[in-house]
Parts: C-alpha cells; sequence; structure tokens
C-alpha cells in the first residue's frame, strides 16, 4: 500500500513542478492584487486591515499620480512607434544587404541589451548635459527608443531570415514590382517578428526606471512616482494600477493564444 | 494579356549566346536554343548542369553574363522580372503562406489591376480539380495539392510560356506519376508552351515533345525522346538516358552502309549510319547497345542463333527478376558487365549465376559513339541525384 501515493506522485510530478513554478511567479501580483483592497491603518500598505474598495472608485484620487501614468503611457507608445520602425529598418539591411561596417554593426546592436543600465542611463545623462539638452520627455523618450531598438532588431531579423527568398522570388514572377512585393508579401511574413518586437518595446519602455532617471529631469514617470512614493509610503491605487495592468497583459496574452489556438484548430 | 508581336511566330523562346558565371566557375556556356511555339520542351541533366539557371534567366530572376533572351520575337533581356509574360512553378511552389488558394491563385490577376477575378480563379481551381479548396491555407494542402496550386497561379496569367523548375521533385514515385500525365493533360488543353526543367530522365521522356540533355553547362544533345534514347550522340547521353552497353572496338573496314568492328575477337557490325563518331580502318569506336534489344542464348543452344546477328560469348554473373522482365549482369571478354534485359515470356531455366551464354541483336540496333571521351559518363549523375 506504501507504494501507492508514491505511484500517484511519479505520475503527477510534471503537473506539481509546474504548479508551483506558477504559484512562485504569480504569488506577488496576487499580493498585489489583494493590497488594491486594502485600507491600510497608517501611511503604509504593508499589512492588512479591513476590505475596501475606495482604491478602485478613486484610482486617480492621488495627487500626481495618473499624470505620471499618461506620461508613461504616451512615451511607451512614442518608443514603441519609433523603435518598432527604427529596427524594423536596420534589421532588413542587416539580414538583406551587404554594406560597410555591417559586421559591426551586428555586434554593436546588442550593447544595449548587454550593457548595464546604470552605465547606459548615466553616460547618455552626461551626453544630454553635455549637448546642453534640457532634460524632460524628449530626453526620456530617445533614451527610451535607442535601448528598444535592439530587441526590435533581433526579433525582425530572426524573422527575415528564415524567410524563403523564393516567396519574392515568386511575388515577382506574378508580375508585382518591387514595392508591390514588399506591401504584399514581405512585410506581412516579417509582421509577427515585428509585433514581438514592438511588444516587447512597449512593456520596456513602461516600466523601465534606470535609464529614465538619469534623463528625466524634473519628468516623473509612473516607474519614478512608484519609487518616490514608496519612500513616503505607497497608496493603495498603485496597486490598483498594477493590477489592472497585469489583468490587461493576460487578458491580451489569453487572446492571442485564444486566436493562434483557432488557426491551429483550423490548419488539422 | 501582353501578347508581344511576333516576329517568329515559330519560336515561343529563343536564347543566343545565353551563359552565366560566377566569378571563375561557369554555370552555363554560351548556349543557343529555339523552343517551338505550344510545344513541351524539356531541360534533363543532373543537379549543377546549369539546367535551373538557364530557366531562371528566361524568368528574369538571374541576369545572364552574355546573350540574350528573346520571348515571341522580342527581346527581354533588360526587363525585369515582373514585366516578363512568363511565369514560374517554383521547385517548393513558393505558396504564399499567409494568403489562402484563392488569393495565392489571383495574385497575378490582382498585380495586373483585374478586379474581377472570381470567376477566373474558380475556373483555373476546376482545371488542377481543387475547386471547393479556395478557401485553404498553403499548409493544409497535401504536397500533390499544393503542387497544382502552383500551377494554377502560374498558368492563370496566360503566360507565353510556362516555365517549371523540377515540379514534382518533392513528391513521392506514385503521384509524381500521376502528376506527370496531369500536367501533359493541363499542356494539351491550354496550348501553353512549357519549359520544364528535371534531372529525372523518365519523367521528361514521359512528358516532353522535345528534350535538351545538359551536362556541365552545356546542351550535349537536343532532340525529340526516342530520337536521343535510340541515338544517343555522347556516352553522355546514353548512359545518362537509360542505361546502355559500351563495348570499345576496332574498326576492321567499312562495307556498304555498315562498318565492320572487331572486339576481344568478336566481329560486330555497326550501321555506318548510327555511327556518331568519325572513323576509319584501326581507328576506336564504341559500340552501343540498349540492354532490352539484346537476347541471351544458353552456349548449348548456340547453333539456334540466326547468321548475321552480332554475338558476343559471356558467363552469367547476377541476375535480378524485376516482374516484367529478368535483368542480367553478364561477363564477356568484350566488356566485364553487360547488362541485359529479357522479358519475362518464356523463361529458360538454364539461365542462372555461373551459366555460359551467347549474347546476340540485330546489327541495327547498334550504334557508334567517338571512343575519345570517358566511357561512364552520366552513369553516376543521376544516382547521385537520387542520393540527394
Amino acid at each position: 500500500m506504501q507504494t501507492r501515493p508514491m505511484r500517484w506522485l511519479c505520475r503527477n510530478i510534471v503537473v506539481i513542478a509546474g504548479v508551483l513554478a506558477l504559484g512562485y511567479l504569480i504569488l506577488p501580483n496576487l499580493v498585489v492584487l489583494a493590497f488594491s483592497f486594502n485600507k491600510p491603518k497608517g501611511r503604509f500598505n504593508y499589512t492588512w486591515n479591513h476590505f475596501s474598495t475606495d482604491a478602485w472608485q478613486h484610482p486617480c484620487g492621488v495627487a500626481d499620480m495618473c499624470g505620471s501614468l499618461t506620461l508613461s503611457l504616451r512615451l511607451a507608445v512614442y518608443a514603441t512607434l519609433g523603435a518598432t520602425v527604427l529596427g524594423t529598418m536596420t534589421a532588413f539591411a542587416l539580414a538583406r544587404y551587404r554594406f560597410r561596417g555591417r559586421a559591426a554593426t551586428n555586434l554593436l546592436i546588442f550593447l544595449p541589451m548587454a550593457m548595464p543600465e546604470v552605465v547606459m542611463g548615466a553616460s547618455l545623462g552626461t551626453l544630454f548635459l553635455n549637448m546642453r539638452i534640457r532634460f524632460g520627455f524628449w530626453t526620456i523618450l530617445i533614451a527610451h527608443i535607442m535601448f528598444c531598438m535592439s530587441f526590435v532588431v533581433v526579433a525582425v531579423k530572426a524573422r527575415i531570415m528564415s524567410m524563403d527568398p523564393r516567396l519574392e522570388q515568386a511575388a515577382q514572377d506574378l508580375y508585382a514590382t518591387p514595392a508591390q512585393t514588399f506591401l504584399r508579401i514581405t512585410l506581412p511574413l516579417a509582421a509577427p517578428g515585428i509585433a514581438a518586437g514592438a511588444l516587447l518595446s512597449f512593456a520596456l519602455s513602461f516600466d523601465d526606471y534606470i535609464i529614465t532617471s538619469f534623463n528625466a529631469g524634473s519628468t516623473v514617470t509612473f516607474p519614478m512616482f512608484v519609487w518616490g512614493s514608496a519612500q513616503r509610503g505607497t497608496p493603495v491605487q498603485v496597486n490598483v494600477i498594477g493590477t489592472a495592468m497585469f489583468a490587461v497583459a493576460v487578458l491580451l496574452v489569453v487572446a492571442g493564444q485564444l486566436v493562434g489556438g483557432r488557426r491551429r484548430g483550423a490548419r488539422s | 494579356m501582353t501578347t508581344a508581336p511576333t516576329a517568329e511566330p515559330g519560336d515561343a523562346v529563343r536564347l543566343t549566346g545565353l551563359s552565366r558565371t560566377y566569378g571563375s566557375f561557369t554555370a552555363v556556356h554560351p548556349l543557343d536554343l529555339a523552343v517551338p511555339a505550344g510545344s513541351f520542351f524539356a531541360l534533363l541533366g543532373a543537379s549543377g548542369c546549369g539546367k535551373t539557371t538557364t530557366l531562371r534567366m528566361i524568368a528574369g530572376l538571374e541576369e545572364p553574363t552574355t546573350g540574350t533572351v528573346a520571348l515571341g520575337g522580342r527581346d527581354v533581356t533588360a526587363l525585369p522580372p515582373y514585366k516578363r509574360p512568363v511565369n514560374t512553378v517554383f521547385q517548393n511552389y513558393a505558396l504564399f503562406p499567409h494568403l489562402d488558394i484563392h488569393e495565392n491563385v489571383a495574385f497575378g490577376l490582382r498585380r495586373r489591376g483585374i478586379k474581377s477575378v472570381a470567376k477566373q480563379v474558380a475556373e483555373m481551381l476546376e482545371l488542377v480539380q481543387l475547386g471547393g479548396l479556395a478557401r485553404r491555407k498553403p499548409h493544409q494542402l497535401s504536397g500533390g495539392q499544393q503542387q497544382r496550386v502552383a500551377v494554377a497561379r502560374a498558368l492563370i496569367n496566360k503566360p507565353e510560356v510556362l516555365l517549371l523548375d523540377e515540379p514534382l521533385g518533392a513528391l513521392d514515385l506514385k503521384l509524381r506519376r500521376q502528376m506527370q500525365l496531369e500536367l501533359k493533360r493541363i499542356q494539351t488543353e491550354v496550348g501553353i508552351t512549357f519549359i520544364h526543367v528535371t534531372h529525372d530522365q523518365e519523367e521528361a521522356m514521359t512528358m516532353a515533345d522535345t528534350v535538351a540533355v545538359m551536362n556541365a553547362g552545356r546542351v550535349e544533345q537536343l532532340g525529340a525522346p526516342a530520337d536521343l534514347y535510340e541515338n544517343p550522340g555522347s556516352t553522355f547521353v546514353a548512359n545518362f538516358l537509360g542505361t546502355s552497353n559500351l563495348i570499345e572496338a576496332e574498326v576492321t573496314g567499312t562495307s556498304g552502309g555498315d562498318i565492320q568492328l572487331v572486339a576481344a575477337g568478336q566481329r560486330l557490325t555497326l550501321p555506318a549510319a548510327r555511327c556518331a563518331a568519325e572513323v576509319a580502318a584501326g581507328g576506336r569506336v564504341l559500340a552501343g547497345i540498349r540492354p532490352e534489344k539484346v537476347a541471351l542464348t544458353h552456349r548449348d543452344d548456340e547453333d539456334s542463333v540466326a547468321e548475321g546477328r552480332n554475338r558476343v560469348p559471356g558467363r552469367i554473373v547476377d541476375s535480378s527478376y524485376i516482374g516484367v522482365s529478368t535483368q542480367y549482369v553478364i561477363d564477356s571478354p568484350v566488356c566485364p558487365e553487360l547488362e541485359v534485359f529479357v522479358p519475362n515470356v518464356e523463361r529458360d531455366g538454364r539461365l542462372v549465376p555461373g551459366a555460359p551464354v551467347v549474347l546476340h541483336w540485330n546489327p541495327a540496333h547498334t550504334f557508334g559513339l567517338d571512343a575519345a571521351q570517358d566511357i561512364d559518363a552520366g552513369i553516376d549523375a543521376d544516382a547521385e541525384e537520387a542520393a540527394a
């Protein structure tokens, strides 16, 4: 009889390990969710007091928070656009053409991904200072586009490299001009890589703190606001925003899975 | 429809001095070739012989180093692929994975600004027997179906010439046979000139009216399949198209329309009209004979062999029964490995490995080749391709 629980364990070990790993990843988010319904006693939202939906009813009830949130969202959108356009063009250049400095570019494009953020943030700050550019929205945007671009280049390049060059030849053979070939064949085929790069850019830009803090001046983005308020006592609304972002991300992933699943279903 | 004024209505494609070199490697030596309109033309050769490069130069996907390409009498050498009235069926089909079958087939029409394509697409899918699959994506179709979509996508544009680059290479043997007949049917139905690139000699012979055998960037021989098979002009063609027994022989003289030869003491007769080489008494020549044209008789019955036939003694080394025929390998003083295919009509039980035999054939079936070439040219070419 002793072997029966053992056997059960052996059969389900993968599931158990999976659940544990998932729990490890999700637990912090659940804590954030739970404490978004807390009504803290003092300034710090670290101990459970009693249930309340106050924060959810007044998400912008804290001074300056929603302003910084809007700023961060705007930055993320612009940085994503800029990085995706520039990164896609760079990826095409690197994957398709031979030119002087191609090997060096290929190598240097990884640098922002490998370099510590503090170093990059500080050096960029110094550069702006020496060029006498006023810190603010634009300096942050430039910094974000810079470090997001590498990720777009890597994602798009991988996609282009795996593309069959004969598809473009077939399009040309079927009377498509080079411009039509690019719009009708190349771009749609590269789209998954471009989308992946864009999503990464958005996430990276939205939650970046280190590089931003070196180049923000008096501008306060959402991560900076959270960091600042954590010194003095975090408002519950931060948990509300955090939970909302988490929910949106989960919804996006689930939607993506559903669409992908339907496509796979149609295939078989 | 781009129908160019045809200066030479007889030729759909005319290549003049067309060549392609990559650095120091010459893929295609200067080539002159005329493909008659409405014909099914095959470029046959082993991989790397330049046949695909030639096809791509006609399509405009490859720039020729020298020479010109004319379609229907119009020089198109300088035109990009999208301005040439030809369409290609690619080796791996190159169907657009993000478009459904209907949009794949309609692609060429749409690029030329034709708005209402539904009827034409439906008709074309009917022609290739794929009606009802219009809304599927390419990856949902089998290899044979994808191949038909590729044909439909090219044919719907009514090109002056349809180029097919090893279109059946990815299909299994049975499907390939079926598609060969299908393609032939479609070609007869639409009457468009087909240029078909293949390494499969059987495929080329089954489908094409005219076959150009290519070797190392040159056309070795061009003609109707039966012509090439019966009268090969070089050892490469003799070995690449089917199998040939090539016997090295010495010329002893000529009498009437015949050349008298001697090989290892055996006298052979070769019709002068079927000899591709210049011969003089004392010179050497390769006497060729196809394995199915040789008869096999046991040495004990040697007297029953009719007079006037070419005869060679030998001993059976190996025999394999393959249903319609039995294939023998014979060791003979004139050649260590002669092949003989005997149809399984009345089998002689004495013809087993080790048995002494006499090989004999009608002298009229002998062909002659220049002895100054590699006797084994073209033998491995096909096997290499099959292994790849």
